[in-house]
């Protein structure tokens, strides 16, 4: 098959600037973090990484983050396939209910398991816990990968003589392979920096080890040392997803719609299906809600919630739409770079853009507090700073939601407008940005689940007095006042609803998305392109 | 200058420079959006928080109360509070009622607080740091970051129960004790001293939480009275046969539910669940270890007044409120069922009394600000 050839154009100035400056803010946190180790307490850093125990929590780290990205990719891919290419009986319900558990932040899935069962402990509840709520992050992208692709070539395998397990081996999963790679890799740059749901289950990683340096040693020096090793760690998972990834685009070119797929038949296998979802909603969704459930009928603290309860939720929902508005624009230049202008440095500019998502919270909120205090004083613990934490914290969300439809657009439409004499500007208003909504979508509504549920930085950077849905629940929590917090954790919850149906729905098929843009020219050979 | 002062003009510059808005690119519908959220958001935080601040520079700290402006009203200072919020709030509004000043609550953890405050130094927004347990306070203090509190303020309470140095003053009490589940062992059954919780006859049923900051004090006390041989023995028992727990929140759950079937922790952990749960489903209670143990620790919550306040006369009454009859009162009637420790007032919950706790003879500067217990944990492979 041709591959598709690579823009040799060079991109603009103003865009380079922008990818840059998104690229500055983003690697503050590591800037920081290096400040911090070298600023003396060496000797005490060197004791700490001697220890026998970081052995213990590098192999802790490594195997959580290998066993849930691996049941990650699994399970988002395989319930990606039931919902957009079987038969599946409420189809749409099953959707919601399985992007749903993003929506449960970690703190309160992690309390209500272990407040469920005690046998959800150490490695296995880590990845019981981490497993569903983070598959959704791989069902999301294979999902939109599924409903773009073109099932034609499916059939032209099989006129070839391949079997259907071959079928899916040789043509599915390859062109699959971008969306799975870009989920596994937020799936495992978030548990490198996960904190809260493993301090609950009691499985001591890298994170857990540098908060506790922070909150039990006020080193600083020590924890910014460690943090390093995060840092290594995660270059280390974004170098080998950036050469599984390769310079692989995958766009349809030639003529034509692709045509909707046939649904596979699920036939004997329905009942088996339908309990192993019902299964999964009930350990990823069940036991959170009907925790909350109970406290709130049972919980001694049980009172009507306070009227703030309101200025609370419409706090969060402004904060998280602000958030999502703001990774959404930030991230754009930074996936164009890398996309349509790949070149060693654009590439650079993008990995940077990964690494904060492998620190913990409380890091990358300690940075902003250091370079806010010291360059830009009037904005500290202002709701802008805050906004500009949740864009560090959450731009890989964004990115890898754009770029993952920005390398199906064919980059050749973008040429041909400007070959028929349409400025850069318009060709990304009029032929880019609207192929590309599915992702800019799908981003802002990922960035804003986050948002909704974050706890570590608001508690840092929020103007002192403001009130979120997760600040309050915390607060009720560390109380023990479990009833008194469980309308906050329901209203989170409540909250991401929207954006959650969203993310379900907004992800046109590649009927009406690409048809209108298909390029003209009939040499090429139909169906999806895959080069490496 | 705080941000809080700042004019309303000063601000759309800031939106602008913090959004890093491409302005190359046409902005989205989302994005719109969310231009227009952010000044909404902006303005209701600044509607609440841009009160006029006073223009008068505060005087030096370490005034007599006395001296310090008569009517408060107008005055604003900010608290940073690691204590439990319910209460931090009923003494920060019953703080405002009697003085006129008004006061910028913000929670969070303790740890957090102290960190925030270190990254922050002399530019910190803070007047007051009000911490539930003196290693945060320390750390702080370590870093001459603390200014004298008021002697007045420091006469309320036992000389024992504040900063050697005179730089925070205690506010409450809690003392360290057992919670046990009552289907699984009973009270005579438990022994006199912490130290037998490490003996094979507790093997997987002594849990306890080591990152808490509650546990440190009770490993710097076992080896400050038995040595620090002592305690290194103890605590590699302890990770031999103990469970431990990521906070006592959960731990104090796993001894009522009998996942565990005791743990250290302080007291009113235990009360905080006993309320919130019920008498129905409270299968737990408390075990104090006999006199002098080092499980019989009390240990205190403190405040401070920044060195850094602009606000210190302010800052120096809410520190003289949360001693004097008023703040003792609240603390000894609310949720946080702590113990109040100035002005004679005692605890209106039904707790052990105060006068019966027999704690080992222990000064704040003997529990020091945890370091040497921080560095016997990561020894024993607890952090």
């Amino acid at each position: 098959m041709t591959p598709i050839p690579r823009r040799r154009t060079r991109p603009r100035p103003a865009l380079i600037l922008l990818g840059a400056l998104t690229a500055a803010l983003v690697a503050l946190p590591l800037v920081f973090v290096m400040a911090e180790a070298t600023s003396g307490g060496l000797g005490r850093a060197g004791f700490l990484l001697a220890r026998p125990k970081v052995v213990e929590l590098l192999g802790n780290t490594a195997r959580l983050v290998i066993a849930v990205t691996v049941l990650s990719v699994f399970l988002g891919t395989v319930t990606a396939w039931l919902t957009e290419c079987t038969d599946l009986p409420g189809a749409p319900l099953w959707r919601v209910l399985l992007v749903l558990p993003v929506a449960i932040p970690e703190f309160v899935s992690g309390y209500a398991w272990v407040s469920f069962t005690s046998t959800v402990r150490g490695f296995g509840g880590a990845v019981l816990i981490s497993t569903m709520s983070l598959y959704p992050l791989v069902y999301l992208p294979v999902v939109a990968m599924l409903r773009r692709r073109d099932p034609t070539q499916d059939d032209v395998a099989r006129s070839l003589g391949l079997t259907d397990a071959q079928v899916i081996r040789r043509v599915v999963i390859p062109t699959l392979r971008p969306a799975m790679l870009a989920g596994a890799l937020i799936v495992s740059l978030h548990l490198l920096g996960e904190y809260g749901a493993f301090s609950i289950v009691r499985y001591p990683t890298f994170a857990t080890e540098i908060v506790t340096e922070y909150d039990i040693g006020f080193d600083p020096a020590a924890a910014g040392m460690l943090s390093m090793v995060l840092v290594v760690l995660c270059s280390t998972i974004l170098a080998a997803e950036s050469r599984a990834a390769g310079a692989t685009t995958y766009a349809r070119i030639g003529a034509g719609a692709a045509r909707p797929s046939a649904p596979a038949r699920l036939g004997r296998a329905l009942p088996l299906t339908l309990a192993s979802l019902t299964g999964l909603a009930a350990l990823a969704l069940g036991v959170p809600v009907a925790t909350l459930g109970y406290w709130l009928l049972n919980g001694g603290s049980t009172t009507l919630p306070p009227a703030s309860i309101w200025s609370a939720t419409s706090t969060t929902l402004l904060l998280s739409l602000a958030a999502a508005g703001a990774s959404t624009l930030c991230a754009l230049p930074v996936a164009l770079l890398a996309v349509r202008y790949r070149t060693r440095l654009t590439l650079l500019l993008e990995r940077g853009a990964y690494t904060a998502r492998a620190l913990p919270g409380a890091v990358v909120a300690l940075a902003l507090v250091f370079f806010a205090l010291r360059y830009a004083p009037p904005l500290y613990q202002s709701i802008p700073l805050l906004i500009t934490s949740y864009v560090v914290l959450f731009l890989p969300l964004a990115l890898t939601a754009i770029r993952a439809v920005l390398v199906q657009i064919p980059a050749r439409l973008a040429e041909i407008g400007e070959g028929l004499g349409v400025g850069r500007g318009q060709v990304l208003i009029r032929i880019t940005l609207p192929l590309l909504a599915p992702g800019l979508g799908a981003g802002a509504a990922l960035v804003f689940l986050a948002t909704a549920t974050e706890l570590t930085s608001t508690l840092l950077l929020r103007p002192t007095g403001l009130e979120t849905l997760a600040t309050q629940f915390w607060v009720y929590l560390t109380g023990l006042a479990y009833g008194a917090a469980a309308p906050y954790a329901a209203l989170m919850i409540a909250v991401s609803a929207g954006p959650t149906y969203f993310l379900t729905r907004w992800q046109p098929s590649t009927a009406t998305a690409a048809a209108p843009f298909t390029t003209p020219e009939r040499a090429a050979p139909a169906g999806l392109v895959g080069a490496s | 200058m705080s941000w809080t002062n700042l004019p309303r003009a000063a601000w759309p510059t800031h939106h602008k420079s913090a959004r890093t808005d491409p302005p190359g690119i046409p902005r989205l519908a989302g994005a719109a959006v969310s231009v227009r959220t952010l000044a909404v958001v902006s303005a209701v935080v600044l509607a609440s928080c841009s009160a006029p601040s006073p223009n008068s520079a505060a005087p030096a700290s370490g005034s007599p109360v006395s001296t310090a402006t008569p009517n408060g009203a107008g005055e604003k200072i900010t608290v940073y509070s690691g204590q439990h919020e319910q209460t931090a709030k009923l003494l920060v509004d019953a703080f405002t009622k009697a003085t006129g000043i008004t006061v910028n609550l913000r929670s969070a953890d303790e740890a957090s607080l102290a960190n925030q405050i270190l990254q922050e130094g002399a530019a910190s927004p803070a007047d007051v740091f009000y911490s539930e347990n003196p290693p945060a306070l320390e750390a702080v203090r370590e870093n001459h970051l603390l200014a004298q509190v008021d002697p007045t303020t420091l006469a309320a309470v036992p000389a024992a129960d504040s900063s050697p140095q005179g730089q925070w003053v205690g506010v409450s009490a809690r003392a360290a004790a057992l919670a046990f589940n009552t289907n699984q062992t009973t009270d005579a059954a438990l022994p006199a001293s912490v130290l037998d919780m490490a003996s094979p006859g507790w093997v997987d049923k002594f849990g306890y939480a080591p990152t808490e900051t509650d546990f440190q004090p009770v490993v710097t006390a076992i080896a400050r009275l038995k040595g620090a041989d002592t305690a290194t023995r103890w605590l590699a028992e302890v990770k031999a046969h103990g469970k431990p727990y990521p906070d006592n929140e959960t731990l104090v759950a796993a001894v009522n539910t009998g996942e565990v079937a005791t743990g250290i922790l302080d007291h009113y952990y235990w009360y905080r669940l006993a309320r919130e749960v019920g008498p129905a489903h409270t299968t737990s209670a408390l075990h104090y270890f006999g006199p002098g143990d080092a499980g019989s620790l009390v240990d205190v919550s403190g405040a401070a007044v920044l060195a850094s306040s602009k606000h210190a006369s302010a800052a120096q009454k809410f520190l003289a409120f949360l001693v004097n009859k008023d703040g003792q009162n609240i603390i000894a009637t609310s949720d946080s069922f702590e113990y109040p420790l100035g002005s004679g007032v005692v605890t209106a919950q039904p707790l052990r009394p105060f006068n019966q706790l027999r704690p080992p003879a222990l000064t704040v500067e003997d529990l020091g600000d945890g370091k040497a217990s921080l560095a016997m944990l990561q020894q024993a492979g607890m952090l």
